[in-house]
C-alpha cells in the first residue's frame, strides 16, 4: 500500500503527552473544594485505619484504673492529663478506642467494596453483554437479593452462622463484612449491567467488532474502561453505607466483640452515660459523621468529575 | 454457527466482476414484549434484497431514515446476522463462515460510521485506536507498528504526531480521518460508508469526500456509500440504489436514474432536491408525498409505496399496485425499477430539474459538484497530470488544534 502523502509540512504540532480523561478528571476534581475536602477526609481515615495503633497513646483494651479511682470512680472528662478525650468507665482511653475503631470502618469498607466488586461487576458485566437468558436469569437472581431487607439478612447471616465451622473459620467480624457485601453488590451489579447495555450499542464497540476484536478483549478494553466512571463513584457512595451498616450492628451487639470497640460499639457501651459523660457518645458520633461526610463528598465530586455533563443531576 | 455451517452449498454462481453479492437479504428484528418477552411481530428493515457490488465501483445507496440503508451496509459484512438470504464475499457466502474465518474475513472489509463521535472510544488515544486492527490480526509490532499508524495517519492527511492525542481533543472532520485510517489498517478491499459525512458541516464534507475519492484510486477500494443526500450520491456514485421500506426500488447509473427515474418514488425524493437555479426550480414539477412511511412492522401489501405513490393516484389506483409486489425490471442497460407502471413513470417530467447540460458557473455549488463529479475515473489509470499534481498537494488539516487547545473551547458544565 502506497502513502499518499507525507506529514502535513508547515504544521506546528509537536509531539506531547496529552492530558487522558484521567488526568482531565484529576483537574476537574481538584477545583471542587467539597470533593478535596472530602478527600482529605478519607485519606485521614485511611491514614488512622492502617497506623492508628502506632499513634495510640494506649492500647485500646488498657485500663486506666489509678485514674479512675482518683477521679472517683466513673468515666474520665475530655482533657484529663494522659487522656486527651477522657476515658470510660474502666478507664480505657476514649482516643485510643476510637483510633482502632478506624481501623474497623476502613476494613469494613475494603472488604465490603471487595465482595462488591467480585460479585456485582463480573455479574453486571455478564448479564449486560449476553443479554437474552443469561441476562434474565442472573437479574432476576439480582432482584431476590435486592428484595431482602438488608439488615434483617445481615443478621440473620451473622447469627446463623456464628456456631457452624465456617461461621468458627473466619473471624466473626469478616462475617459480618461479607454479610454487608452480600446484601450490596446489587446495586453495582445492577450499574454495570446498565452500563454494558448502553455501551455495547455504541458505534465504537461495533467498529472493534468490524475489525475483527474478540468478545472478552471488547469486555476489558472498551467496555469496563467506559464503564468504569460510575462504577467508581458507586462503590465510593456505597462506602458510607457499609461503614454505617456495620456501626448499626455494632450498636446492637453483633460483630465486634469487647474488648474490641467499634464506633457503633462505642456509643451503645457510651449511651448509659450520656447525660453525666456525654463525650462517650459525641465523639464516636463524629467520627462517624466525618467518615461518611468525606466519602459522601468525595464520592460528589468524582461524579461530577468523571462526567462534568452530569453535574447537578442525581 | 454450526447450523449455518453445516448448510449445503447453494447453487450460486457467482460473478468474478462483484466483489459483494446480495441475494435475497432479509434482516428482521423481533418485537418482543410481554413478561414472556414472546415475539409479537418484526420490524422488516430489509426485506429480499438483491443487488450486486462490482469491483472498484462507489454504490450509492440512498432513502430516508429508517428505510434499512444503514442495516443493509452492516448485514453486508455481517456486523448483523441476517434473517434471511446470503451475502457473498468474493464468492465466499459469509453467513457460512465460523468465528474464526470470519475474523480473517473482516481484514477485506471494513466500515466507517456515521458519527465521528461515538465511533472512536473516548478513552484511547488515536495511536492505540489505529493499531487496535494491527493488534488483532497481528499485522506489526513495536516499532513496525508505529511506522505503521503513522504512515496510516499521514494517509489520511492527520499529523503523524497525533498519536498521544485523545479524540475529544480534535474536530469532527479530523475524527472522521481517525476513522478513516483504523478502517484503513487492515488494508480492506471493500468499505461500507455509513453516511460518513452527513454529520459534518458542510465545509467539512467536501474534505473528506475528497480523502475517500483519492483512496479509492490509491488503494483501488470499492466502496458501498450510504446517504440520504441525493445530490451527494449523484455525483460520487458509479451506480445508485434507491430504497424504500426495506427494498430497493430502482438501481441504475446516476445519469439515467436521475434524469429519467422510472420508479415514482425516486421522482419524489428528486423534487425534495433543491435546485440552484430559480428559473429551473420553478419550472420543475414537485410532488410532496403525503403522510409518514409506513410501518416496517406491517408493511403494505402489494407494492409498499402505493399508499404514498402519486403515480397510483394519477392511473386511477390500479389494483395490482395494491395486490402484486413487484420485481426489479430492466428498464435501459443497468437501469433497474420495481414499478408496474415504470413506464408511465417515466414519461412524466415530475421532480427533474433540466440543468445539468448548463455551462458551470465558478463560485456556485454547482462548480463545487462538477469538480466532485470530475473525481469519478473509471479507469485508475487515467487520473491526469493535474490531478495526481492535485493529490500530492497537502490535505489541508483544519486549522485550530495547532496552536490552541479545542478543549477550551468546548463548554464543560
Amino acid at each position: 500500500m502506497a502513502t499518499i502523502s507525507r506529514p502535513v509540512p508547515g504544521t506546528l504540532v509537536r509531539p506531547r503527552r496529552s492530558a487522558g480523561l484521567w488526568a482531565d478528571a484529576w483537574s476537574r476534581l481538584r477545583k471542587n473544594r467539597l470533593a478535596l475536602f472530602g478527600l482529605v477526609l478519607v485519606s485521614l481515615l485511611l491514614f488512622t485505619g492502617i497506623f492508628g495503633p502506632l499513634l495510640a497513646p494506649w492500647p485500646y483494651q488498657a485500663q486506666d484504673l489509678k485514674a479512675v479511682a482518683a477521679a472517683g470512680g466513673g468515666p474520665l472528662p475530655p482533657g484529663s492529663p494522659n487522656h486527651i478525650l477522657g476515658t470510660d468507665q474502666l478507664g480505657r482511653d476514649l482516643f485510643s478506642r476510637l483510633l482502632d475503631g478506624a481501623r474497623i470502618s476502613v476494613s469494613v469498607a475494603f472488604v465490603v467494596q471487595l465482595v462488591i466488586l467480585t460479585l456485582g461487576v463480573p455479574i453486571g458485566a455478564l448479564a449486560g453483554w449476553f443479554g437474552g437468558r443469561v441476562d434474565n436469569l442472573l437479574m432476576r437472581f439480582t432482584d431476590i437479593i435486592y428484595a431482602f431487607p438488608d439488615l434483617l439478612f445481615i443478621i440473620l447471616l451473622s447469627v446463623a452462622f456464628r456456631d457452624t465451622a465456617f461461621g468458627q473459620a473466619i473471624d466473626g467480624l469478616l462475617m459480618v463484612f461479607v454479610a454487608i457485601g452480600i446484601t450490596s453488590w446489587v446495586t453495582v451489579a445492577r450499574l454495570v449491567r446498565g452500563q454494558m447495555l448502553a455501551l455495547k450499542e455504541t458505534e465504537f464497540v461495533e467498529a472493534a467488532r468490524a475489525i475483527g476484536v474478540k468478545d472478552r478483549r471488547i469486555v476489558t478494553r472498551h467496555l469496563l474502561p467506559n464503564g468504569m466512571g460510575p462504577i467508581i463513584v458507586a462503590i465510593t457512595l456505597g462506602i458510607p453505607g457499609a461503614i454505617l451498616a456495620e456501626a448499626t450492628l455494632a450498636y446492637i451487639g453483633i460483630g465486634v466483640q469487647p474488648p474490641r470497640a467499634s464506633w457503633g460499639s462505642l456509643i451503645a457501651e457510651g449511651q448509659k452515660w450520656i447525660r453525666s459523660e456525654p463525650h462517650l457518645v459525641t465523639f464516636p458520633a463524629i467520627a462517624i459523621a466525618l467518615a461518611l461526610i468525606g466519602f459522601t463528598f468525595l464520592g460528589d465530586g468524582l461524579r461530577d468529575a468523571l462526567d462534568p455533563k452530569l453535574k447537578g443531576k442525581q | 454457527m454450526t447450523a449455518t455451517a453445516e448448510r449445503p452449498p447453494e447453487a450460486h454462481v457467482t460473478d468474478p466482476r462483484n466483489i459483494v453479492e446480495v441475494d435475497d437479504l432479509k434482516v428482521h428484528f423481533p418485537i418482543r414484549s410481554g413478561i414472556f418477552k414472546s415475539v409479537q411481530g418484526s420490524v422488516k428493515a430489509v426485506d429480499g434484497v438483491t443487488f450486486d457490488v462490482r469491483r472498484g465501483e462507489i454504490l450509492g445507496l440512498v432513502g430516508e431514515s429508517g428505510c434499512g440503508k444503514s442495516t443493509i451496509g452492516r448485514a453486508m459484512i455481517r456486523l448483523r446476522e441476517p434473517t434471511g438470504g446470503h451475502v457473498y464475499f468474493d464468492g465466499t457466502d459469509l453467513g457460512g463462515l465460523g468465528n474464526e474465518a470470519l475474523r480473517k474475513m473482516r481484514r477485506r472489509m471494513q466500515i466507517i460510521f456515521q458519527d465521528p463521535y461515538g465511533s472512536l472510544d473516548p478513552r484511547m488515544t488515536v495511536g492505540s485506536i489505529v493499531s487496535e486492527p494491527l493488534d488483532t490480526h497481528g499485522l506489526a509490532k513495536g516499532q513496525a507498528k508505529r511506522d505503521r499508524v503513522a504512515e496510516l495517519l499521514a494517509l489520511v492527511g492527520l499529523d503523524p504526531n497525533y498519536v498521544q492525542r485523545y479524540p475529544h481533543e480534535f474536530s469532527g472532520g479530523q475524527r472522521q480521518r481517525i476513522g478513516v485510517a483504523r478502517a484503513l489498517a487492515v488494508e480492506p478491499e471493500f468499505i461500507v460508508c455509513d453516511e460518513p459525512i452527513s454529520a459534518l458541516d458542510v465545509s467539512i464534507q467536501a474534505q473528506v469526500l475528497n480523502l475517500l475519492g483519492d483512496l479509492r484510486k490509491r488503494l483501488g477500494l470499492t466502496y458501498l456509500f450510504v446517504a440520504h443526500d441525493l445530490s451527494v450520491v449523484k455525483h460520487i456514485s458509479d451506480r445508485v440504489a434507491v430504497m424504500y421500506l426495506g427494498k430497493i426500488v430502482e438501481i441504475g447509473p446516476p445519469d439515467q436514474l436521475y434524469s429519467v427515474p422510472g420508479h415514482p418514488y425516486t421522482r419524489a425524493l428528486l423534487s425534495a432536491v433543491p435546485v440552484p437555479d430559480p428559473t429551473a426550480e420553478r419550472k420543475r414539477k414537485r410532488v410532496i408525498l403525503k403522510g409518514d412511511v409506513p410501518s416496517p412492522v406491517n408493511p403494505p401489501s402489494g407494492c409498499r409505496f402505493h399508499t404514498r405513490c402519486w403515480l397510483y393516484e394519477r392511473l386511477g389506483q390500479p389494483e395490482n399496485c395494491r395486490t402484486d409486489d413487484p420485481e426489479l425490471t430492466v428498464l435501459e442497460g443497468e437501469h433497474r425499477a420495481a414499478c408496474h407502471y415504470s413506464a408511465e413513470a417515466q414519461k412524466t417530467d415530475v421532480g427533474v430539474a433540466h440543468i445539468d447540460d448548463r455551462p458551470v458557473r465558478h463560485g456556485t455549488p454547482d462548480a463545487a459538484l462538477a469538480y466532485l463529479a470530475a473525481e469519478k475515473v473509471e479507469d485508475p489509470a487515467a487520473i491526469d497530470a493535474t490531478d495526481s499534481a492535485r493529490l500530492e498537494a497537502p490535505i489541508v488539516v483544519e486549522a485550530g488544534i495547532d496552536e490552541e487547545d479545542p478543549r477550551t473551547e468546548t463548554p464543560t458544565a
